[in-house]
């Protein structure tokens, strides 16, 4: 199949006006010794029905968390996507647009975004935001080199509580720049914040921690920003959006930037994208941030609408001296986020982010009186703990997979030391029942 | 009308809502110490559901996308994304996964990235591929550290410090050489409009690392001289970067591993019809020659017997560019459009993409001034010279093809035409929407002749004139504040 409706006659036409035998003449300028001389070796094409049915099979490969239940976390979580968001999302004049240059015929994409900056402005009590970026790894990737350029400073310290997946695309960043990473440990599932003192200087360009943390756990962000503000350095605040309905956000302890992942939002996991990156941060440092943003302004009658602004940052102005080599970002997924905090409003952020913490806490204190299962670390946390397991974790959560359960996400292969442990996460979507559906397997297995 | 923003819909003790009750004894207060929990809580809108449908569906209708109507955004091949594409990403099996499954739960998802890297060789003559790259510049980021650890790898890594990019480049990739820690170096085009190999042979020397190349370039015209041009960048020792923003244009016709370059990265979210949702998600996917795969980013999907893996130990790896995989979804949409045409119907994109374009070029020359008079590819560039002496630019046209049901093309860009309209028709548009726009833009320069002041103030049909640029740069409103009580 294919999406081409000329006739033979419209092309015999168009050949004739270009004053053209063949199309192939229109390849001339291309050098027969590198013109492909035969078709490409692919499949045979098919029609929209034996592509479903093919792509329905390959989909039915794929164990679903519609079928199974749940309790994988790290940085990816199974809340639910209310409808509104499919409906919205799915009209075409949204998706079907391009990055919105021509703002008069622009203006939905454009005010969704600005209101979308607002809502991570108010989620995270930071003054700017931007349109979006990727995702929470290069968010974190950005936020550094935006550090770098605020302070003129090459030196980042960052907490080995971080997600390993942040700081390994960090870390391959920061190589091409001479950036310097430099790991913060953690001590009882929190960053060792005096650590950070010993290690922070007037080369440090930023402090960067997440909370909760890969583990789970509350960090003291407070007493972070703190230090890092002591040596002039930026404080880059990693945060989950659906845990600021009830935590501190970062503005109200002294963030610089705030980034993460905005996959909660709304946002199905899909296998690990697409998701959002979000930014937010000071007003000081708008003009460093990177990525698109949308602003208001008002036509010649008075009229108010919004276009992109602020673009002598961007790549398209300042090219190799640009503020991020960004063009397309994730705008479908921040659109997403936009319906979804929308529909949440102010009641349902915090309903929603305290239905996650009691029933993760309900899941950590049953699995805790299981024998041999504990709860690894004592810090508060939000949804997310890690329980060390009597027999490898691995063994564990194959057992689980037979009782149609998704197990936590063995810490191991991420943390030598800690191959006996797990993560688990527990989301709104839980029920008491699945928790102790889950405990039952468990005790079967030990 | 004003557009209400959707705070200025919102009613304290409204909501759109549901949530489950919650079937767990109720801990409160005590589940979290005093510092931790939030104070002050996020005012966000409270609206019905109704409301916020409305609001948005309304948003909708005040913006244009390709099922709207034409959209001929050179660089951006802004082609139909198929119906069935969007189905088929939908299914349950491709969003409810969790990227952390075990392997043997994700089997569906791993076979169809691995069939879709080798997909993706196929059509660019490259070894292997990595999907990670979330968009265009992504890939150019990506592909250029391979580049600096292949010459890191050889000791050379010190000494190469220079990126070449011709003055026709797309942002991205002057953007990308630098955030690589690499300084650009700029060649000028020639005369035909590709690069000017006198002047590349000038600034290519032991200190290079790569060429960066569109092809064909920005201006839409294939550059007839890149066996030479390769050859003049390998013999210094430096590699070859394709920016395939443009493959729409050569896909089964020519691949870009024969023209001599060592990594590209697609536009999946071009070539391969997935929709450019508003601004994004894209697919950055970049495929490369041999002497590049020990480099490429972690994980890579492999095929073990039956079953695929993903592969995490590669030892010269650069590392991870982003969490997880890559954009799976636009990964599915990308990988089903491919399978759905096949290798003829791909190379029928590519001829019809430039069949188009021509058709267009050729028409509007009478009417505008064509700095390259050669046949291009799937796009091309005119200019406002003509319309200049009547004071009407480049903008203008743009604003008054908004008035008239089309979406403007690329303005002031490539930098080097003045007063620049890049015009991409893409292959799925009929005679009938080439003619309706052709005669738009020669009834646009008719205008310009007679009535230039109602182009200078077009667009008189959207819902907003032109909108102050100025003043929003100058001091940004970027979020909503509540009026004073
Ligand atoms: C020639 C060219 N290169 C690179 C890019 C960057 O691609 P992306 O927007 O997917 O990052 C574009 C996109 O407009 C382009 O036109």
């Amino acid at each position: 199949m294919d999406y081409v409706p000329h006739t033979s006659e419209d092309r015999s036409e168009m050949l004739k006006t270009i004053g053209v035998s063949s199309i192939d003449e229109l390849f001339s300028d291309v050098p027969s010794e590198v013109k492909l001389d035969r078709k490409l070796n692919l499949p045979p094409a098919m029609s929209e029905f034996e592509l479903m049915k093919y792509m329905s099979e390959l989909a039915g490969k794929n164990a679903t968390t519609d079928c199974m239940v749940s309790f994988l976390g790290a940085g990816v979580y199974d809340h639910y996507v209310p409808s509104v968001v499919k409906h919205i999302i799915s009209r075409s004049e949204f998706y079907t647009s391009y990055t919105p240059y021509q703002a008069e015929i622009s203006q939905g994409m454009l005010q969704s975004i600005f209101e979308y900056q607002t809502l991570m402005c108010e989620l995270t009590a930071m003054d700017i935001s931007n349109a979006s970026l990727y995702d929470g790894a290069t968010g974190i990737a950005e936020a550094a080199m935006m550090s770098s350029r605020v302070t003129r400073r090459q030196e980042v310290i960052i907490s080995r509580a971080v997600h390993p997946d942040y700081r390994r695309t960090l870390k391959t960043y920061a190589h091409n720049l001479e950036l310097n990473v430099i790991e913060v440990p953690f001590e009882d599932g929190a960053t060792d914040i005096e650590a950070i003192r010993d290690l922070i200087s007037d080369k440090t360009a930023c402090v960067i921690l997440q909370s909760p943390n890969f583990f789970g756990c509350i960090e003291n962000m407070a007493l972070a920003a703190e230090v890092a503000h002591e040596k002039k350095a930026l404080f880059v605040a990693c945060v989950e959006p659906i845990s600021l309905g009830i935590l501190t956000p970062p503005g109200e302890y002294g963030a610089d930037i705030a980034v993460g992942e905005g996959q909660g939002l709304g946002i199905p996991m899909g296998f690990g994208g697409p998701h959002l990156g979000f930014l937010t941060c000071r007003k000081e440092h708008m003009r460093q941030m990177p990525g698109r943003v949308a602003g208001e302004t008002h036509d010649d009658e008075g009229r108010r609408g919004y276009l992109l602004t602020l673009q002598a940052r961007e790549q398209h102005i300042r090219r190799d001296r640009a503020t991020s080599n960004i063009c397309s970002n994730q705008a479908l997924c921040a659109l997403a986020a936009t319906v979804y905090l929308s529909w949440l409003g102010k009641q349902g952020v915090k309903e929603v982010a305290e239905l996650c913490l009691e029933k993760a806490h309900y899941a950590c204190e049953r699995l805790s009186s299981l024998p041999g299962f504990e709860r690894k670390y004592s810090a508060p946390f939000f949804n997310e703990f890690v329980m060390k397991t009597p027999v490898k974790p691995e063994e564990i959560c194959e057992g689980l997979v037979k009782a149609n359960i998704l197990g936590g996400l063995p810490l191991g292969r991420f943390y030598s030391d800690l191959s006996d442990s797990m993560l688990m996460a527990v989301t709104e979507k839980r029920t008491k029942e699945e928790i102790d559906t889950l405990c039952r397997a468990l005790e079967g297995l030990v | 009308m004003t557009m209400p923003l959707i705070f200025e819909k919102s009613k304290p003790g409204r909501k759109a809502y549901s949530l489950p009750e919650l079937d767990v004894p109720k801990k409160g207060p005590d589940l979290l110490p005093d510092w931790a929990r939030r104070k002050q809580p996020a005012s966000l809108p409270e609206v019905s559901e109704v409301d916020l449908v409305r609001h948005y569906t309304e948003l909708s209708r005040r913006n244009f996308g390709v099922d709207q109507g034409f959209y001929p955004l050179g660089s951006c091949t802004m082609k139909y994304n198929p119906k069935v594409n969007e189905d088929i990403a939908a299914l349950s099996g491709f969003n409810s996964i969790h990227p952390y499954q075990p392997e043997e739960l994700v089997q569906g998802a791993l076979e169809l990235m691995y069939e879709f890297g080798r997909d993706l060789c196929e059509i660019s003559g490259m070894y292997e591929a990595s999907l990670q790259p979330a968009a265009g510049a992504h890939g150019e980021l990506t592909g250029l550290m391979l580049i600096r650890a292949y010459h890191e790898s050889r000791g050379e890594g010190k000494q190469r410090t220079k990126v070449i990019v011709p003055d026709s480049a797309h942002g991205t990739n002057p953007a990308s050489a630098a955030f690589c820690g690499y300084q650009v170096v700029e060649v000028k085009s020639n005369e035909r409009g590709g690069v000017d190999l006198n002047s590349l042979r000038e600034v290519v020397s032991r200190d290079v690392a790569a060429l960066m190349l569109t092809n064909p370039n920005t201006l839409g015209l294939f550059d007839e001289n890149v066996v030479e041009i390769a050859k003049i960048v390998h013999d210094a020792g430096g590699l070859l970067y394709y920016d395939g923003a443009n493959m729409n244009a050569i896909v089964g016709i020519v691949r870009p591993g024969d023209m001599g370059f060592d990594v590209l990265h697609y536009n999946v979210h071009k070539t391969f019809s997935t929709p450019h949702g508003g601004g994004g998600p894209g697919c950055g996917a970049i495929a490369v020659k041999e002497i590049l795969a020990p480099f490429l980013p972690v994980p890579v999907v492999e095929k073990q017997g039956d079953l695929y893996t993903l592969d995490y130990d590669r030892p010269q790896s650069i590392g991870s560019v982003k969490g997880f995989y890559g954009n799976f979804n636009v990964m599915v949409k990308g990988f089903a459009y491919i399978r759905s045409l096949g290798a003829e119907g791909l190379r029928k994109v590519a001829e019809t993409a430039v069949l188009n374009a021509n058709y267009i070029m050729r028409r509007l020359k009478e009417y505008y001034h064509l700095p390259y008079d050669r046949h291009c590819k799937h796009e091309f560039v005119i200019d406002a010279s003509h319309q200049l002496k009547y004071g009407v630019h480049t903008n203008d046209i743009a604003k008054a093809l908004l008035d008239l049901g089309f979406h403007a093309p690329t303005v002031y860009f490539p930098l080097i035409v003045r007063e620049a309209m890049m015009i991409e028709p893409t292959e799925t548009e009929s005679k009938e929407t080439l003619d309706a726009f052709i005669e738009a833009m020669i009834k646009i320069a008719e205008l310009s002749k007679t009535s230039a002041e109602k182009l200078q103030t077009a667009p008189h049909n959207t819902v907003v004139g032109r909108l102050d640029d100025v003043t929003a740069a100058r001091r940004p409103v970027l979020s909503w504040t509540p009026p004073e009580e």
